[in-house]
């Protein structure tokens, strides 16, 4: 290894030969037990236990064909889709808008639209479950995308505030001066720019309202229970196999949203050298 | 001439300056105008609703409802002795209202978190009481149907139920009470259970920070160390879970660590053990899942303050002639301690508030501070605790946010939190 050439005391070597080996075992921890859950879907017994006694797809089936999981999994994805634009519209907006303001309070503000990613998720449920109720908004999917809004802002202001952090305004000031007007300049110019910050944002957001449990066990009514809701209530009653096969789906989409997450930092990191 | 020339420039310039200014206030309100709509939707999604909880941990308008001229007769008592016929009189008259109206069961409930037994006195009085007593013998009549309505504890605490506001709920969470003589003293210890639940909550979310912060730091150390194209690679491993679904991780550590589950098979089958080791269900379970859970959080700080750090300091350090030990502890360290305690605070802030996974893997003795806030809102619908409880949560979370701020103003606040 060329990182072992400065290494020239044995102390020195000891200490990096350490550093691999405690690193290496954090990895397998962190990794093992996301694809240890993975072949128990493929198992064609209903216990979960190695080694398998045969391959089968009958839970993916038993997932397919339950209208219960259905439901679960287009519940995410209307949440979750509704909740993106929603707080791509909103985060978006005020990015901008926290770019350009000048102002003492501006810490104030920006910590105050940061906050829900803090609170914990009990307090935020809570404080909407009482909130909400009177007004009719518990129980239905409006509640539930508005409070999966709140919680994603966030992640799209500080992704597209830092996109807007490397972006030259001189660029929105040529197009003024060229005679575009602020939307003109704002699409044509503006927008592709930053256009892959916002994809990172919305990916985010769309990731945190995916994974979002705790607030849909106060706020969904039966017919808006979501995928990690089902989940939940299928590991407190006892984990069947087609609960594996969920979790197989589910990082399937996890592992799709970080290899566009990774591709999108890729590409950027690409302009920004070729710049 | 020269003099009317240098005025005329002068006036220009003042009038410049204005439609400067002009412009750039305009400037300045269409970006507050670009903030304002995610500034108003959070009043209503976030800010709003829990302004309504903090708000609901010292209402206290039930008894007040429900036995309104009771509330108005105590009003002067001094509570030194017991109150007069006058008062007697009134709640006997609010009782059989609130018997024909069905609101009894209310008042009783809110009275019981009080006084211990008070639903029953609250109920037999309810039920016994089938006509207005005759004038002047209210008090007599009340005490031959409960003798409770003859102690001095009964009527003070309809008193200090009286609302409309009250710092019973906020007190009891932190396991104080007011005595019969309104002074501030220890609970029962039958109710004395917040201190701990806390001191478990802080301890857990200790422990894992701790366990986050010791593997972590390795693994940062080499992802910094490493070459960009080898620390990309290995990145994966850290960022896989990080965007794994929370409720996955915490299946699979079940599926592990169940007593027929993965782990338990393969040291049997090693020949470590022979009967299955209890890992799930209690803090060992908790520990591990969470510490799963949070570790990105400690090594992704971590990864960038090291990576901050120029290598030429610690040459240097050698060039001088510190032993690696020496340079790693005197110049390395110190320089990775930012990071060591905003990631620190950052999975300590997430952890105190942690419900899904102690709730799915903990024991009945490892249920945080969460736990109890949810049980409270959904189950025993004790709506006065349970913002109580979260009130002090929130304000645990928002003072160590604020040094979190503190530490990492001036870094980058990168996308390193997901809860």
């Amino acid at each position: 290894m060329s990182d072992n050439a400065s290494l020239r005391t044995p102390s020195q070597r000891i200490a990096w030969t350490t550093t691999l080996v405690v690193s290496t075992l954090v990895f397998i921890f962190l990794i093992a037990p996301i694809l240890a859950i993975m072949p128990l879907s493929f198992s064609s017994s209903s216990y979960l236990t190695y080694p398998l006694p045969g391959l089968s797809l009958r839970w993916y089936d038993d997932f397919i064909n339950s209208p219960r999981w259905m439901n679960s999994l287009k519940n995410s994805v209307i949440i979750g889709v509704a909740s993106t634009v929603l707080s791509m519209v909103l985060g978006t907006l005020a990015a901008l808008g926290l770019a350009q303001w000048k102002s003492r309070f501006k810490p104030l503000v920006l910590a105050f639209v940061l906050s829900p990613v803090v609170v914990p998720g009990v307090i935020t449920a809570v404080g909407l479950y009482f909130f909400f109720a009177p007004i009719g908004l518990t129980g239905s999917y409006l509640g539930l995308i508005l409070a999966h809004t709140a919680l994603a802002t966030p992640f799209v202001v500080i992704t597209v505030g830092a996109t807007l952090q490397s972006f030259d305004t001189n660029l929105a000031r040529a197009a003024a001066s060229l005679g575009a007007s602020p939307l003109q300049a704002f699409r044509r110019v503006i927008l592709p720019l930053i256009l892959p910050g916002l994809a990172s944002g919305a990916l985010f957001a769309f990731a945190t309202s995916f994974d979002e449990v705790v607030i849909v066990l106060f706020m969904a009514g039966p017919e808006q229970r979501t995928l990690p809701r089902e989940m939940f209530s299928g590991i407190r009653e006892n984990i069947s196999p087609t609960i594996t096969a969920a979790a197989v789906i589910l990082t399937t989409v996890s592992v799709i949203l970080l290899a566009t997450m990774e591709a999108l930092r890729r590409r950027n990191e690409r302009l920004k050298r070729g710049g | 001439m020269t003099a009317s020339a240098t005025s005329a420039d002068a006036s220009t310039e003042v009038r410049l300056k204005r439609r400067l200014r002009r412009a750039e206030r305009a400037h300045q309100v269409k970006a507050l105008a670009l903030v304002a709509p995610l500034l108003v939707f959070l009043l209503f999604t976030f800010a709003g609703p829990i302004a309504g909880m903090l708000w609901r941990a010292v209402d206290d308008r039930e008894v007040r409802q429900v036995l309104p001229q009771t509330i108005a007769a105590l009003a002067e008592w001094d509570g030194k002795e017991l109150p007069d016929e006058k008062a007697y009189a009134a709640l006997a008259s609010d009782v059989q209202a609130a018997r024909a109206s069905g609101t009894i069961a209310i008042a009783a409930k809110r009275l019981n978190y009080a006084l211990n037994g008070f639903r029953t006195i609250l109920t037999s009085t309810s039920r016994n009481l089938k006509t207005a007593p005759e004038p002047g013998t209210a008090k007599e009549t009340l005490s031959k149907i409960n003798p409770a309505w003859r102690e001095r504890a009964t009527w003070t605490t309809i008193k200090d139920a009286g609302g409309p506001i009250t710092g019973f709920y906020l007190l009891a969470a932190l396991d104080l009470t007011r005595n019969v003589d309104g002074a501030i003293v220890a609970a029962p210890p039958d109710q004395a259970i917040y201190r701990s639940l806390f001191a478990r909550t802080f301890v857990i979310s200790l422990s894992v920070t701790a366990l986050c912060l010791i593997l972590g730091f390795p693994v940062a150390y080499l992802l910094a160390t490493l070459p960009p194209g080898r620390s990309n690679l290995l990145m994966i491993f850290v960022l896989l879970p990080f965007w794994t679904s929370l409720l996955v991780r915490t299946c699979a550590w079940i599926v592990l660590l169940q007593s027929k589950g993965v782990v338990n098979d393969s040291l049997h089958w090693l020949g470590i053990i022979d009967e299955p080791l209890r890992l799930i269900y209690n803090r060992f379970g908790v520990c591990v899942a969470m510490t799963h859970v949070l570790l990105p959080f400690m090594i992704l700080p971590l990864y960038s303050s090291m990576k901050a750090i120029s290598p030429a300091y610690m040459r240097a350090a050698a060039s001088l002639g510190a032993p690696p030990l020496t340079a790693f502890l005197r110049i390395y360290l110190p320089q990775t301690l930012p990071g060591v305690s905003a990631g620190s605070l950052l999975v300590f802030i997430l952890a105190l508030g942690y419900y899904i996974t102690p709730t799915l893997v903990g024991g009945a003795a490892d249920q945080m501070i969460s736990y109890f806030i949810a049980l409270y809102t959904t189950e025993t619908a004790n709506w006065g605790l349970a913002s109580a409880l979260g009130a002090v949560l929130l304000l645990a979370t928002i003072l160590l946010a604020l040094v979190y701020g503190k530490l990492v103003q001036g870094q980058q606040v990168t996308g390193g939190m997901k809860n």
